[in-house]
């Protein structure tokens, strides 16, 4: 099929023609160009995942072009078409295409419209390149793609300085996890020669014994840089200040898309982590310790946007959770259904804002069920799809992460559970507080509420749709299900370790446990914000030391402040004060300072009067005339 | 010409000495003189010093071409004291005086 290359091809060019020529362009034809060159893209997609679907297509490498050649490295710039990445594929160019259009209408007023849509395209272009690479080199390129579009994004109104601040932070502690990326690709450079999945992957098990320190040392450097990525602890901060940039972009980017790049990069190289045991430990801690770690902290929130970004970060942990646990088609199918009921909540939250005249509080909310229905009741599908209440789309993967967590260990089943609790308890607070009992806002914002026009709904609807159905292609055959999603990319999972099974009755057990706890926990917040009407104050006061520490994000953002952002800028003013002024400074202004003295003396020897320059002349040639007796040269001159 | 001849196959020695001092008095006057027309002519001077010793040379060696170089060198004279004098003549209409005092402002 060697319309590949078209794939990112056309967004690239959408925001080629976008970025160069905005002025040519009226709103709308960028609008379709940026929603075109993706559904192209899409289309696109579909035709290569059809015949992976129907079972009559093999995986394959497309070549383009050789790109680093020297000596015995040989880097070809290709990509690899198999179950995996077409998946990944059809995710990125179909959620995208849906927020495009969402995006035309809810940026429409703003002036950095056409910017805005180029962004987009180069983000889904440089996100297409992480996905279909065929080896780490193009992943990488299309991992640092999505940090720079993440970061344009973040900062795209960029006249705010706190929103210039997210933006670098988003990049700066993404560079932190692409070091270990990248220390990681060196790694494996130097042991295989070649960054090719292929190649490596078919050597790799002869080439390591299991848990070497090689092996742990590549793997966790690649986890790293997965943890930047996708938000784990320890560099997850960025995700929340994430939020200053426009609604849509948070939809995209940080919650369907790039956010998931880390977990596609463990699960294509999967073949390695499972050769190293002890990494999938860290890994599955650290996943699950930021689930429950977010939630927490997305229990107290006040902003919309606030709660659904520590939602992104906690769902991101039982991703990883489960990719620690070596269920790592179970991880991919989170990554589905999250995408779309996250990129449904969030939108439902932009079309919230939208009306609200970008009023983010939802203290400030309320009632708006009445006058939003739409936005209300897939804002609801989307709250039932993420606490994991079947049949919806949460509950199917959800569900079978617990299931791996109970073989595991029955705390991690514990813990895995008191994460759902307060995932479905932290949610359907959002929706009450927003959507139910009496509008709290100003007379101003009631006046302007209303329900968003059909660009902005239609992909709440679709996605609603896909929130409900999503979750049906990965049945688990506990319920009589043929797990597709789990066969489907088992060709892309060469691990020679197998996800653990439970069996049958436990498991009906364990769902039945989870999913009452979790319409327990609705009915708790039910009772406490619908009934009672416990609305939040608008100040800290009242608020228990636990509430304090909470909503402050565990101070972990003063504390980073405390310990790498001060020393830094400390050594950096030492370093100034030191070397660069007394040392390079000084080297540089020398040269100029001994020219002007030099010259400040030779030219004393201009004294304008002619007969003192006929005398130098004179003075001067009967040197030469002596001079020119020993030596030819100057005789030459005469 | 016989007569010269065997005069001139005598030493060449007063030729020379002449030439020097009337060089000498030549450069004497481009370096002291401080009227502008006065060094003009210490520099007409020196030339002709140079004339009449390249025609001492060549009658001593018999060579015309020193001759020859004397109308070259005549020439050159007389196109350089044109070009002086239009100078010349350019300063005393700016300054009013034709002191090589006169123009001394390009200095530090």
């Amino acid at each position: 099929m060697n319309l590949v290359w078209l794939i990112p091809l056309l967004p690239l060019l959408g925001f080629t023609i976008i970025g160069l020529f905005p002025k040519y362009l009226n709103k709308s034809l960028v609008g379709i160009i940026g929603s075109g060159s993706v559904l192209g893209s899409f289309i696109l997609v579909l035709t290569l995942l059809f015949p992976f679907l129907t079972g009559s297509a093999e995986s394959q490498v497309y070549k383009l072009f050789d790109w680093v050649t020297t000596g015995s490295l040989d880097i070809s710039f290709s990509f690899l078409i198999d179950p995996l990445s077409v998946w990944m594929m059809t995710i990125i160019t179909g959620v995208g295409f849906l927020i495009h259009v969402y995006s035309i209408s809810y940026m429409h007023e703003d002036e950095g419209f056409k910017r805005y849509f180029a962004y987009l395209n180069l983000f889904i272009f440089s996100m297409l390149l992480l996905v279909m690479g065929s080896n780490y080199l193009i992943m990488f390129a299309g991992w640092e793609g999505v940090g720079l579009c993440s970061y344009l994004l973040i900062g795209f109104w960029f006249k705010n300085t706190a929103y210039n601040n997210a933006a670098k932070k988003a990049f700066i502690m993404n560079r932190i996890g692409d070091l270990g990326f990248l220390l990681g690709m060196l790694f494996l450079l130097f042991q295989f020669n070649s960054l090719d999945f292929q190649h490596i992957f078919s050597a790799a098990p002869s080439a390591f014994t299991e848990n070497s320190w090689i092996i742990i040392t590549i793997t966790l450097l690649l986890f790293v840089g997965a943890t930047g990525k996708s938000a784990q602890i320890p560099l997850y901060t960025w995700l929340p200040d994430a939020m200053a940039g426009p609604t849509p972009v948070s939809a995209l980017i940080h919650a369907a898309t790039m956010v998931t790049a880390g977990i596609y990069m463990v699960v294509r190289s999967n073949i390695l982590y499972s050769l190293a045991p002890f990494t999938m430990e860290i890994i599955a801690i650290i996943g699950l310790v930021t689930a429950l770690f977010a939630a927490t902290i997305a229990l107290v929130q006040n902003d919309i946007k606030k709660v659904l970004a520590y939602s992104t970060v906690s769902q991101l942990g039982y991703m990883v959770f489960a990719l620690g646990m070596g269920a790592y088609q179970i991880a991919i199918f989170h990554v589905t259904t999250h995408a779309f009921f996250k990129a449904l909540l969030f939108l439902g939250s932009g079309s919230v804002i939208h009306a609200m005249s970008h009023e983010q509080d939802i203290r400030k909310m309320g009632g708006l069920k009445k006058y939003m229905p739409v936005t209300y009741y897939t804002f609801l599908i989307g709250t039932l799809a993420i606490a994991g209440i079947p049949p919806l789309a949460g509950f199917f993967s959800k569900d079978q992460i617990l299931a791996n967590a109970w073989a595991h260990s029955p705390l991690f089943w514990i813990l895995g559970t008191a994460g759902a609790l307060m995932t479905a308890f932290y949610m359907f607070r959002l929706l009450f507080l927003t959507f139910h009992g009496e509008f709290r806002g100003t007379a101003e914002q009631k006046s302007h509420l209303h329900e968003s026009p059909a660009l902005m709904t239609v992909p709440l609807i679709i996605l609603a749709v896909l929130s409900i159905t999503g979750g049906w292609i990965g049945i688990p055959e506990v319920l009589h299900g043929n797990n597709f999603v789990v066969s489907f990319l088992a060709p892309v999972i060469t691990a020679p370790s197998v996800p653990h099974e439970v069996a049958h009755s436990t498991e009906y057990v364990l769902m039945a446990i989870s999913t009452l706890a979790v319409i327990g926990a609705i009915a708790v917040a039910f009772v406490l914000f619908v009934k009672k009407s416990n609305v939040p104050s608008s100040d800290e006061k009242g608020y228990t030391p636990v509430h304090k520490l909470l909503y402050h994000k565990y101070y972990i953002d003063e504390i980073y402040n405390a310990l790498f952002v001060k020393p830094t800028s400390w050594l950096s003013g030492v370093i100034y004060k030191l070397f660069e002024i007394k040392v390079l400074d000084a080297f540089v202004n020398s040269w100029g300072k001994g020219v002007k003295q030099g010259s400040s003396g030779l030219r004393l020897s201009q004294n304008g009067s002619i007969s003192y320059y006929i005398f130098a002349m004179v003075l001067g040639m009967i040197v030469l005339l002596f001079l020119s007796r020993n030596s030819e040269f100057i005789s030459t001159l005469f | 010409m016989e007569n010269i001849l065997q005069h001139f196959s005598g030493s060449l020695n007063n030729y020379i000495i002449l030439c020097s001092i009337l060089f000498a008095i030549g450069v004497m006057g481009v370096l002291i003189r401080r009227n502008i027309i006065i060094i003009f002519m210490s520099i007409e001077l020196m030339l002709n010093s140079i004339n009449l010793l390249m025609v001492a040379f060549s009658m001593h060696h018999g060579d015309p071409s020193g001759q020859v170089f004397v109308f070259f060198v005549m020439a050159v004279a007389a196109a350089e004291i044109t070009v002086g004098l239009a100078l010349l003549v350019m300063i005393y209409r700016n300054t009013g005086s034709v002191s090589i005092d006169a123009l001394k402002n390009l200095k530090w």
